[in-house]
């Protein structure tokens, strides 16, 4: 396949020049993000940049034009990385951007259709949507960033909320414990599943590169600093101390069982990739049964009346 | 550790000199690039940006850099990023310089 990389077209001109005027040229990942969209809106310290830098990365690492890879995401702080990239990118209502893959995957198997979503969004309003794709094995690349709480609307307790948590609606710390991502991931059949924080850019550029490489439902989980909703409550100070304490207490430990990688509040987070297994996605099980049947019958060949 | 002579493969090695390019008005301040680089090459700046966030500046030893990008890749704001400058022939001055620092006596690193 013919690869390109689209020119650098800029609608926002007058920043371009006023950047190069000042002596620095502009970032080399600008040719993948509309022109005039950076400054993004995320807050200081926020890991959302970092995630969407590493994704970049790896489209850099495997050599990908802007018309071979299609961006899904939903709703939330996370879902606007659908606005910042410059390639067919999708902003879909709130935890539909699976449903939206899934069609976009199966009508067009040639690209790599990534869903870029965050932990309230997939989990939360989409949970369903998820383990049923990974169920049917489509052929998605899901990179979840999970902020431990619904970051766009003020602070609010989310599906993977840890025990005794503080947040805006749970003051007095959370009664529910959270949802071990990598593990119900696994579970629903996902053939490669990781998780890495924001503390370790280069594996997870690696991991998301490794992910484009498979045919099938893959799951990156991607832990992420959020001062402002998440850390402010539970006096985990600002986005760089949670980046010092991923520093401190994540443990790398690849091929672990993901029933262990539950996250506790200041607790260790076990971050690698957990499963690389290998199984016929949905497009190859439906081209190998029933189209085959569908051809088979077309000649003429006990066809049912 | 400590290097008696240069090694026998130096002439097959460079190390690579990196410049480090700061766009300053995109930085948020985070301070992750000037916690994480691995050869402590940044520091806060005393200025302030059009936001008014202190963005990061080079330190003294600017060539300390050797482009291995971690700043770029760290940076949530696609503020910072590095570019290759030449690929330095490796002397007994650098062999000494690496030896020193990574034996604690560089206060920069013995703060970690």
């Amino acid at each position: 396949m013919k690869r390109r990389l689209r020119e650098l077209q800029p609608f926002d001109k007058e920043a371009e020049e006023r950047a190069i005027e000042l002596g620095h040229g502009l970032h080399p990942d600008d040719k993948y993000l509309k022109p005039g969209r950076i400054p993004h809106i995320w807050c200081p310290g926020c890991g959302l940049g970092v995630v969407l830098t590493c994704f970049i990365g790896a489209l850099r690492q495997k050599q990908f034009g802007v018309d071979e890879c299609a961006v899904v995401s939903g709703i939330g702080c996370t879902g606007r990385v659908a606005g910042y990239l410059d390639m067919d990118t999708y902003h879909t209502t709130h935890g539909r951007a699976i449903p939206f893959a899934t069609g976009l995957a199966l009508a067009k198997p040639d690209t790599h259709v990534a869903v870029f979503s965050g932990d309230g969004d997939l989990f939360a309003i989409g949970g369903n949507h998820l383990i049923h794709a990974a169920r049917r094995n489509v052929n998605l690349k899901v990179i979840c960033v999970n902020n431990f709480n619904f970051g766009m609307t003020g602070g609010q307790a989310g599906p993977t909320t840890p025990l005794d948590a503080k947040t805006s609606t749970t003051p007095l710390g959370n009664a529910e414990p959270g949802f071990n991502l990598p593990y119900l991931a696994h579970a629903s059949g996902a053939i490669y599943v990781a998780r890495w924080t924001t503390f370790h850019p280069r594996q997870l550029v690696h991991s998301i590169g490794e992910s484009f490489d498979r045919t099938g439902f893959t799951f990156i989980e991607v832990i992420a600093p959020c001062p402002t909703g998440y850390g402010r409550p539970n006096k985990l100070g600002s986005g760089l101390e949670e980046m010092r304490y991923y520093r401190d207490m994540s443990e790398i430990r690849y091929g672990a069982d993901p029933a262990d990688a539950e996250i506790k509040l200041r607790g260790k987070i076990l971050v690698g990739t957990f499963e690389a297994a290998d199984r016929p996605d949905f497009m190859e099980t439906y081209r190998t049964q029933v189209i085959a049947r569908a051809q088979a019958g077309g000649k003429g060949k006990g066809r049912a009346a | 550790m400590k290097f008696w002579r240069l090694p026998l493969d130096s002439e097959v090695h460079s190390i690579p000199v990196g410049r480090v390019q700061i766009i300053e008005n995109r930085c948020k301040g985070c301070g992750f690039c000037i916690e994480f680089c691995p050869n402590a090459c940044l520091k806060e700046s005393k200025r302030f940006n059009a936001k008014g966030y202190h963005p990061p500046e080079l330190i003294f030893q600017a060539e300390d850099c050797v482009n291995c990008g971690l700043c770029s890749l760290i940076c949530p704001e696609f503020a910072i990023f590095t570019e290759l400058q030449e690929a330095k022939k490796i002397t007994e001055d650098d062999i000494r310089k690496v030896t020193t620092r990574y034996s604690r006596k560089d206060k920069r690193f013995a703060k970690r």
